[in-house]
């Protein structure tokens, strides 16, 4: 059995100036939506309290709800979470009183009003934390492209490195541009999936670069574009196969994984799509924009002979 | 060509075995039990004691799974958690306050294989319940308490050494101390240098006043945060004994940050009060000299404070601390002689010492015993003193609760808190939600597994087959390894351990295509076989070593649950490329390399170019005879021989043995180590 069966390269390099609106317009939307909308930061980020609470038969919201307002926490937000039965309540942060007091008060108003009432999970992030968190997020991000960079300029080229990381950059900024849109919540393990997809994804330009070197020693008159175009064109298959599992696996997560694993799932999924894309189309016309030569990957052979002239 | 050593087998059959006997305890599951240990070290845990234990369940009809005692603890198992529960009610009571009960889960894995170290992963408290607190030591609050106590030392001091001075006041990080001429500041200022090294002295003048102002030194400073932080971490270490808890975390993050957790917690609210409670207990003198009513009105006398009195009456209380709660060595609840609840005090010698003179300088005036909590002062009682209390016993009774009582008798005897403690974060995961977190994870990987095993087994029949068993033995290995670094598996590491799964396979997915390209090529089987593994190999690493970078930066500023899911990322890595590189190629060579005549490899069905198909038959066909193999890319390249020299170089490479030699080679030589620089 085999998916992908061509007879020739096919020549991607030639829809490049399509891929670079399609690029340029979902990176611009989402950056668009991310200046507009916002991200849904979740607790880890901003700080407060959130609630997640269980009860024998489907949870009443308003019920739920008219207890808060009375505690006057009518700035607390309420929903399902995953299924009818079970309630998330997010609680912003107040200053003068502690979380410990905070998540009991509700806990016993909730009992009160409902004694079926069951707290399965509590969080309560400081606001300290939650911008450190922040920090840190940031700072993982940024040591990671530089590690990529820095590996894959040593590996291949300066080039490669830059255009890697560009490519990949860009699927993290999709990916949070559709957090953003939807107002999926955006939580430290959405970062991790994020930093990742990020580590992941560059496989992918990985692989394709080392083909493009290959193919750069192996054809030694083709043009660029031949070259770019072979290469992709010879790792397709095992782009879309691994990808495809990779995909299957997060399918798993999606539909057994339960609410926390589902954003989680979700950023991958994007990651994994729009990484298919971006090291076809994104990571290599790149390359080419940067001016790739072969004489950067292929040592020149000349020079011995010229020195070893100069001697005799 | 495709063989390998014994040596190598052995690798990855010790691997394996390893991995196995790691793994299983894993499977085990765990059961509930009563752990019990010694509160102080005046208690023992031994023989005797283990024997007490079974005779008073017996007694109780309580029916256990065994006892054992080891590293120092009793544990007993039961089989269900209603007995577990009422054994630990039953020996909580019978053992007294000697002993912490706490109710645990044991692995049930069997002895030998705890005996060989294999113990099962450490559950984090997404999975197992729990709380997870994070708490930050308010150092300005530290050194707000160590300047009044400095200020309360300096005026003693200086009223013993006959020096006179104008006035000492408390100022935002600094005391300043007022005289009325230069030669008793230079006085004072020698006295005060020999005796406080800790602190910094320099001279001012204001207003023709001679001032003299004392801050703490900043290595005095930074001592005295380090020391706070691990007094703070003792004195919680010795109230979550109190708590009873089984395994608790306790440990010091960054600098001035204290992470606790504690597994298996059900009753979180008592937890949070216990541990988020800074009580400290303060000594301090009733001022009776001022108005009361005037600082009713809010014109509280400088150096004294207002409070009320437990359930009675305000009064003026002087700033001035004679006495804390660092003296006390221990507390224990209990009643008056009106059989009123008390709380029952010993001081250590130099607090008995403190206490006896302020007691005797002070007979007939009133003393307030102040419980501070979280910044807030409340007086427990104000008593008057009747007498020189010595020997260091002390009894504090009030309006208070017998249960008052034991709560105010416990943080006390847990010890003081150097510094006030804040909680920044707290997570708390319900028992339930642990269950289903497990089955979550578990689910997640063991479908993705399924899937991508059946969907790799059908595209790549044979090599498939043998990729899904690299790629089991990777989970396999990557749970032992998990197991013997006792690394703490969250549901985020769950999540890991699943993508695990699905970005491994890559690796086996870029040996497969390459050998499919090879036999495109023309390559023969075995060749195939060979130059598929070789080449694949450094995309491999390459494309790994990215994954890393971000595993590595996820481990480095990640916290928490991320941490976790980055450990099972990098050792992920680290084991799959490991199985797919080395463990295929050994399985594969088992059963291929061997294999004389392979007529062809059961990689599945391989699509060959159909323009190509003739030239590739007769490509073949040459093969077979140990011809050269063709240009199959004739289109993309405009110079086909250069293709050719590169895989006829391999060729001569690996068939060395078959000694057939090609006028080529020598020609070629420096591109063939070219191209072996290349290889992937």
């Amino acid at each position: 059995m085999e998916f992908f069966r061509f007879n020739r390269s096919i020549p991607f390099m030639r829809w490049r100036r399509v891929g670079a609106v399609v690029s340029i317009v979902t990176f611009a939307l989402s950056v668009f939506f991310i200046a507009t909308k916002g991200l849904n930061l979740g607790v880890d980020f901003t700080g407060g309290t959130v609630l997640e609470v269980s009860y024998n038969q489907t949870a009443d919201l308003e019920k739920v709800r008219s207890v808060l307002t009375d505690l006057g926490m009518s700035d607390a937000s309420v929903q399902n979470f995953g299924t009818s039965r079970e309630v998330l309540i997010r609680l912003p942060i107040k200053p003068d009183v502690s979380s410990a007091q905070l998540s009991e008060t509700v806990m016993d108003a909730l009992k009160q009003s409902d004694s079926s009432v069951e707290m399965k999970r509590m969080e309560f992030v400081g606001p300290q934390v939650g911008a450190e968190l922040l920090e840190n997020g940031a700072l993982a991000l940024l040591f990671v492209s530089l590690g990529i960079v820095a590996y894959l300029a040593v590996r291949f080229e300066w080039k490669f490195g830059v255009s890697g990381i560009i490519a990949n950059l860009h699927d993290v900024v999709i990916i949070v541009g559709c957090f953003a849109f939807f107002q999926w919540e955006f939580s430290l393990t959405v970062l991790a999936a994020i930093l990742a997809i990020l580590g992941y994804s560059v496989n992918e330009s990985v692989v394709i670069f080392d083909r493009i070197r290959e193919n750069f020693r192996k054809y030694r008159k083709a043009s660029i574009t031949e070259v770019i175009d072979s290469a992709i064109t010879q790792t397709m298959s095992r782009t879309v196969i691994t990808h495809g599992s990779t995909q299957m696996v997060v399918i798993a997560m999606l539909l057994f994984g339960g609410e926390v694993l589902h954003y989680f799932a979700l950023a991958l999924t994007i990651g994994i799509w729009f990484g298919i894309y971006s090291s076809i189309m994104v990571g290599s016309s790149i390359i080419m924009l940067l001016g790739v030569k072969r004489e950067d990957l292929v040592k020149i052979e000349k020079k011995p002979l010229e020195n070893d002239g100069a001697v005799v | 060509m495709n063989r390998y050593a014994l040596w190598q087998y052995l690798i990855i059959a010790v691997s394996l075995l390893l991995g196995l006997l790691y793994t299983l305890p894993n499977f085990y599951g765990e059961s509930p039990a009563v752990q019990i240990s010694p509160l102080r070290t005046s208690a023992s845990t031994d023989t005797a004691l283990l024997q007490r234990v079974e005779d008073a369940l017996k007694q109780a009809n309580l029916g256990t799974d065994g006892a054992l005692l080891e590293e120092g603890s009793i544990k007993v198992r039961f089989a269900d958690t209603d007995t577990q529960i009422k054994a630990k009610d039953l020996l909580e009571s019978t053992l007294g306050n000697d002993y912490i009960t706490a109710l645990n889960l044991l692995p049930n894995s069997p002895r030998w294989l705890t005996d060989l170290g294999a113990l099962p992963m450490y559950l984090g408290l997404d999975l197992r319940g729990g709380v997870h607190f994070m708490l930050a030591v308010d150092m300005e609050g530290a050194l707000e308490k160590s300047l009044d106590r400095y200020s309360a030392d300096i005026r003693g001091r200086l009223r013993e050494q006959k020096i006179s001075y104008a006035g000492l006041e408390k100022q935002a990080k600094k005391l300043t101390l007022k005289f009325r001429d230069a030669e008793s500041r230079t006085k004072a200022e020698a006295e005060l240098k020999a005796n406080y090294p800790d602190l910094g002295f320099k001279e001012e003048n204001v207003d023709s006043r001679y001032h003299l102002v004392a801050t703490i030194k900043p290595e005095a400073l930074a001592r005295m945060q380090e020391s706070a932080v691990l007094q703070n971490i003792t004195t919680l270490r010795n109230r979550v004994n109190e708590l009873g808890v089984a395994e608790p975390i306790i440990q010091k993050a960054g600098v001035d940050r204290v992470i606790v957790q504690l597994p298996g917690v059900q009753d979180t609210a008592k937890a949070k009060d216990i541990l988020g409670r800074t009580a400290t207990l303060e000594v301090r003198m009733v001022d009776d000299e001022h108005d009361l009513d005037a600082a009713l009105r809010g014109k509280v006398p400088a150096g004294t404070e207002l409070y009320e009195e437990r359930g009675g009456s305000p009064l003026l209380v002087k700033k001035q601390v004679l006495l804390t709660g660092e003296h006390i060595t221990d507390a224990q609840p209990g009643f008056d002689k009106d059989n009123q609840p008390a709380v029952h005090l010993n001081l250590d010698n130099s607090g008995s010492r403190i206490f006896k003179q302020l007691t005797r300088d002070n007979v007939g005036k009133r003393m307030a015993i102040l419980l501070i909590e979280k910044n807030q002062a409340e007086v427990i009682t104000a008593p008057v003193i009747r007498e020189e209390i010595g020997g260091g016993r002390v009894q504090i009774s009030g309006r208070m609760t017998s249960r008052e009582a034991r709560d105010v008798a416990l943080l006390l005897r847990a010890g003081a808190l150097a510094a006030p403690m804040d909680i920044i974060e707290e997570r708390t995961v319900g028992p339930s939600l642990g269950a289903e977190n497990i089955a979550r994870g578990y689910n997640s990987t063991l479908y993705g597994f399924l899937g991508v095993a059946i969907f790799v087994a059908i595209y790549y029949t044979a090599f498939g087959m043998i990729s899904v068993v690299a790629l089991a033995m990777n989970l396999l290995l990557l749970v032992g390894l998990l197991s013997i670094m006792q690394a703490t598996l969250t549901l985020p590491g769950m999540a890991a351990l699943a993508l695990t799964v699905g970005m491994a396979i890559d690796a086996n997915v870029l040996i497969n295509e390459r050998i499919r390209d090879e036999l495109r090529a023309g390559a023969s089987p075995q060749m195939a076989i060979h130059a598929g593994f070789e080449r694949a190999f450094g995309t491999i690493v390459d494309s790994n070593v990215t994954t890393l970078i971000a595993g590595i930066a996820l481990f480095a500023f990640g916290s928490g649950p991320v941490k976790g899911f980055a450990v099972v990322l990098c050792l992920g890595i680290m084991t799959s490329v490991f199985t797919a590189t080395f463990v295929t190629r050994g399985i594969v060579n088992l059963i291929y390399g061997s294999r004389r005549r392979l007529d062809h490899v059961p990689i599945g069905k391989i699509w060959i170019p159909e323009q190509n198909q003739p030239a590739h038959r007769t490509a073949l066909a040459r093969n077979k005879a140990g011809g050269e193999s063709t240009d199959t890319q004739k289109r993309i390249t405009e110079q086909p021989e250069t293709n050719t020299e590169v895989i006829q170089e391999t060729v001569l490479d690996v068939q060395a043995e078959s000694s057939e030699k090609k006028p080529g080679k020598a020609k070629n030589k420096r591109k063939s180590s070219d191209a072996k620089g290349n290889a992937g």
